[in-house]
């Protein structure tokens, strides 16, 4: 393992995982906007291709050969089939390019049974082009949260099974790339809700003890704004008592009880989300950063989404 | 949207079997056990919730102590305690999916030899974690076994957290499907016959050099323990699917209103009508209140925004607080009021975009805590109930 950590920001391998619902695939985008934003020049892959990252930059959903998208950016979907022709094109110079095609259905066949062969495929094309430095930064759209072991440590998984072969003898720069806090790190995003945090702090233990790879930040994602300071709750809380509505009422007529419940319910959604958040924290190594990054009430999705993401990660990591 | 006017209550009322389906993040698990305990407490019946990975404290509520495959009946003094007095019984489960897999291999094995050779071979473990949606058929595959042993009048599933939402509808056949492939065929018999050796040479060759012989000879070795269970997979497999399909089995599709869950939800609903599978009920929670988006209300909190600082100043002595902090106040509600009705909005057009067919539409409004006991699921319940 080399030298101290360095900055999420500066590693050229970004792994980015959570829960499924949590906007994995948002923060995903968010954080190669910002990166290319910088001028670093990003790759930013979907693993699971459903085609949400390419949602994300509101473009067609790319295929397996990375397609610029933007300044700086270019966006991929894994293939794991497209990554073992490729691997089998610069590996082995075996002229299995026009016939591969039943091949590559039986190679499925035995990597869909085969423990850890598809994730190998997969990371190994990651880690390929970082080896290889084709871009800056590598931004993985990962696997959700029950997945992302079994991708983050398959090379281990082939260390441990196959004893020889061309896959074996591929996992040791793998596993280089994997466990180098200076190049690669695991980011998860989670929201301040009660499954996600209790799967991020399960996750956090698993990262530990069963793979190699640095968490380099947990991202908070749809945090909602703190309302009323501890004063200013219980000026609501007069404003809300029969007199306080009966003196609104006559300000802004009778529909403003709504209004008033409206921000009653800001409130206590906030107030469980901050409990959550407690506990969040208290699960996680205090010295990993945790990323802060806001509910966006005007676009929920989409470009204009994935911009905003991106500039309330830089503000958050002070870029 | 449109919708029919059935009710959830007869739905589950009629079914014996009610599948939760949707996107991930949505309270899908939640749903299913509301759903549960008001069957059970409203409309009687043994009624059982069979669920995948339930929240550490809604575990706890339910009685469900650690993992394992045990049914565990809520106790009815937790029903008492929330002031309700059940008509019948609930039962809740989790899913193990080794135990159930173990169990599975035990049943189908054609001796104890085979048997065992399959649990402790190395590969098993990862090979039940991973292949063919592992997780996901022995969930239908134990729905099934919970079905067939006639104790229960209604079992609601909440499905597993799949990487495409519809694994689990194809996991049975998938698995019929690799036990009967050639493939399997000419793995694990390459020397029975030539003309299969020749056919299979090249695979070997890159296979062989891609894996190691070795491992490839465990796999195979593997393969060909479990293909002594062919016939029971495959048949076990058949039925699953069959149960699946069956009029007393329907499917609830689980979302919010968000845009990205929603698209997915909707393709989950077309996707399920393509199979002839029945949607029963579509269920939408976390729904803003409507009067986020009532122009009356909206007009309302322009005039409050608008308030002149004698109006302030009035208020805040007729309320006994300092006018700068009520001011300050009044600014956060309209703001707060402001960034919701945007959401409220948005999510009603997606909402009125979302083609429901001929499912029942229930929305649950957003409830301001979580929902981690019976009280919660009860009353979670009876926003489903009264939709």
């Amino acid at each position: 393992v080399a030298g101290p950590s360095i900055p999420l920001a500066e590693r050229s391998l970004l792994f980015v995982t959570g829960k499924g619902g949590v906007g994995k695939t948002s923060i995903a985008a968010g954080l190669a906007q910002m990166l290319a934003a910088e001028g670093r020049s990003v790759l930013a892959c979907e693993v699971d291709a459903k085609g949400d990252l390419a949602a994300a930059f509101e473009v067609e959903a790319p295929g397996f050969k990375p397609a610029a998208i933007a300044e700086h950016l270019w966006l991929m979907s894994m293939d794991t089939e497209a990554s073992l022709r490729e691997y089998l094109r610069l590996n082995l110079k075996i002229p299995v390019v026009g016939r591969i095609g039943p091949l590559a259905k039986a190679f499925d066949f035995v990597a869909t049974a085969a423990p850890g062969v598809k994730e190998i495929l997969t990371v190994g094309k990651l880690c390929y082009e970082v080896r290889e430095r084709h871009y800056d930064t590598v931004v993985v759209d990962a696997s959700a949260t029950g997945h992302i072991i079994g991708q983050l440590a398959a090379p281990q998984a082939i260390n441990d099974l196959v004893k020889v072969g061309l896959i074996r003898s591929q996992t040791d720069w793998m596993l280089d790339i994997l466990s180098d806090p200076q190049r690669c790190g695991l980011v998860i995003v989670t929201t301040p809700e009660e499954m996600p945090v209790a799967e991020t702090v399960e996750l956090r233990h698993a990262v530990a003890t069963e793979t190699t790879v640095d968490l380099v930040a947990v991202v908070v994602n749809r945090v909602l704004p703190e309302r009323f300071s501890p004063r200013g709750e219980a000026v609501f809380a007069r404003l809300i008592s029969k007199e306080g509505s009966d003196g609104l009422r006559s300000i802004a007529g009778d529909e403003i009880g709504a209004v008033l419940a409206s921000a009653s319910l800001a409130t206590t959604l906030r107030r469980s989300r901050t409990q959550h958040l407690a506990t969040l924290r208290a699960g996680l190594d205090p010295t990993t950063p945790v990323l802060l990054v806001p509910y966006l009430f005007q676009r929920a999705d989409g470009l204009r989404a994935t911009h905003q993401l991106a500039e309330h990660l830089a503000e958050e990591l002070d870029r | 949207v449109s919708g029919s006017t059935g009710s959830l209550a007869q739905l589950l009322g009629s079914r014996e079997i009610v599948i939760a389906c949707g996107p991930g993040g949505v309270g899908k698990t939640t749903t299913a056990a509301a759903a549960a305990a008001m069957a059970a407490s409203r409309l009687g019946g043994d009624v059982l919730v069979l669920t995948v990975d339930p929240a550490r404290r809604l575990a706890d509520a339910l009685g469900l102590k650690g993992i394992g495959n045990d049914v565990t009946p809520v106790d009815p003094s937790i029903f008492e305690a929330a002031g309700v007095h059940p008509v019948g019984t609930l039962s809740a489960a989790m899913l193990d999916t080794k135990q159930s897999w173990d169990a599975l291999i035990e049943a189908h094995a054609p001796n104890a030899e085979t048997r065992d050779r399959i649990l402790t071979n190395p590969l098993y473990k990862n090979i039940t974690e991973r292949f063919v949606q592992s997780h996901d058929y022995i969930a239908m595959e134990r729905l099934y076994e919970l079905h067939s042993s006639g104790r229960w009048d209604l079992i609601v599933v909440d499905t597993p957290p799949t990487r495409n939402a519809l694994d689990f509808l194809d996991a049975p056949s998938r698995l019929a499907d690799f036990f009967s492939s050639r493939l399997l065929r000419w793995l694990i018999a390459p020397s029975r016959s030539t003309l299969l050796g020749m056919a299979s040479r090249p695979f070997t060759q890159v296979a062989d050099r891609i894996l190691g012989t070795q491992f490839l000879a465990d796999i195979t070795e593997f393969f060909m323990s479990l293909q002594s269970m062919y016939d029971g997979f495959v048949e076990r497999s058949e039925s699953v699917s069959r149960l699946l399909a069956d009029e007393r089995t329907s499917f609830i599709v689980v979302s919010s209103s968000e845009t990205v869950p929603l698209r997915e939800a909707e393709f989950f609903a077309t996707e399920l009508a393509r199979r002839n599978l029945d949607v029963g009920a579509v269920i939408l929670n976390k729904v803003l209140p409507e009067t986020l988006s009532d122009p009356a209300v909206a007009t309302a909190s322009r005039r409050l925004a608008e308030r002149s600082e004698a109006e302030t100043q009035a208020l805040a002595t007729r309320i006994g607080v300092e006018a700068a902090m009520l001011d300050r106040v009044l600014d956060t509600v309209v703001k707060s009021f402001d960034d919701y009705a945007v959401v409220a909005r948005r999510e009603e057009a997606s909402r009125e975009r979302f083609a429901v067919g001929e499912a029942t539409l229930v929305t649950v409004p957003q409830l301001d805590r979580d929902v981690h006991d019976l009280d919660g699921l009860l009353e979670l319940g009876g926003h489903l109930m009264g939709g």
